[in-house]
């Protein structure tokens, strides 16, 4: 079943309360998010996007999953 | 270690460049793989493309050898480097020529700048 920006963007927020979150996407598959957290400061790209695909995990992932089409933006604040 | 494990381990290990992709580097047959395997083709990047749709063991195995729930997957010198979206930025910021060169990877430099510009703006 497609997941809606909405869904995608309170899972996000579960894990990162403070974050700045921008989801888009209407068709239920394919999305874009941006996750701007200050505990990526100190991550590289990859354990950035690690610690969000960890927050979705058993929620998107799986061979229909609707991860595989999520485009993901991560970064610590300016 | 799982045998689908092992067989990852020896790959990215033999390899100096590793795709994991869905398809092949002549013929991708998914957007994001696509898009990974056209920059390294761009930039005359030699790698060993390996098609996870031909092999289960493997599609499934990656993901829990590198702890990365997506595909692509881009492997230098046995180090995952990311997926789609982290070597779309890596090529547009030159991290992805720097990676390379500290890695004494060949690239073509002037490919890379090509596909900054045209990406500018």
């Amino acid at each position: 079943m497609p997941m809606h920006a909405q869904e995608l963007e309170d899972l996000l927020r579960e894990s990162f309360p403070d974050a700045k979150i921008v989801v888009e996407g209407d068709d239920g598959v394919h999305m874009s998010a941006m996750v701007v957290d200050e505990s990526f400061r100190s991550m590289n790209r990859v354990q950035q996007q690690r610690a969000v695909y960890a927050a979705l995990k058993g929620k998107m992932d799986g061979p229909n999953g609707a991860l595989h089409a999520l485009a993901l933006t991560t970064k610590a604040p300016d | 270690m799982t045998d689908a494990n092992a067989r990852i381990d020896e790959t990215v290990k033999a390899n100096d460049v590793v795709l994991f992709m869905k398809g092949t580097k002549s013929m991708p047959q998914c957007g994001f793989s696509n898009r990974v395997a056209g920059v390294l083709n761009y930039m005359g990047v030699d790698y060993l493309d390996v098609n996870v749709l031909s092999d289960d063991a493997i599609r499934q195995g990656i993901k829990d050898y590198s702890d990365w729930p997506t595909i692509p997957q881009l492997y230098v010198k046995g180090e995952f480097v990311g997926g789609c979206d982290i070597i779309t930025e890596m090529t547009l910021s030159g991290e992805l020529d720097k990676l390379l060169e500290d890695n004494g990877v060949t690239y073509d430099k002037d490919a890379a700048e090509k596909i900054r510009e045209a990406n500018k703006g």
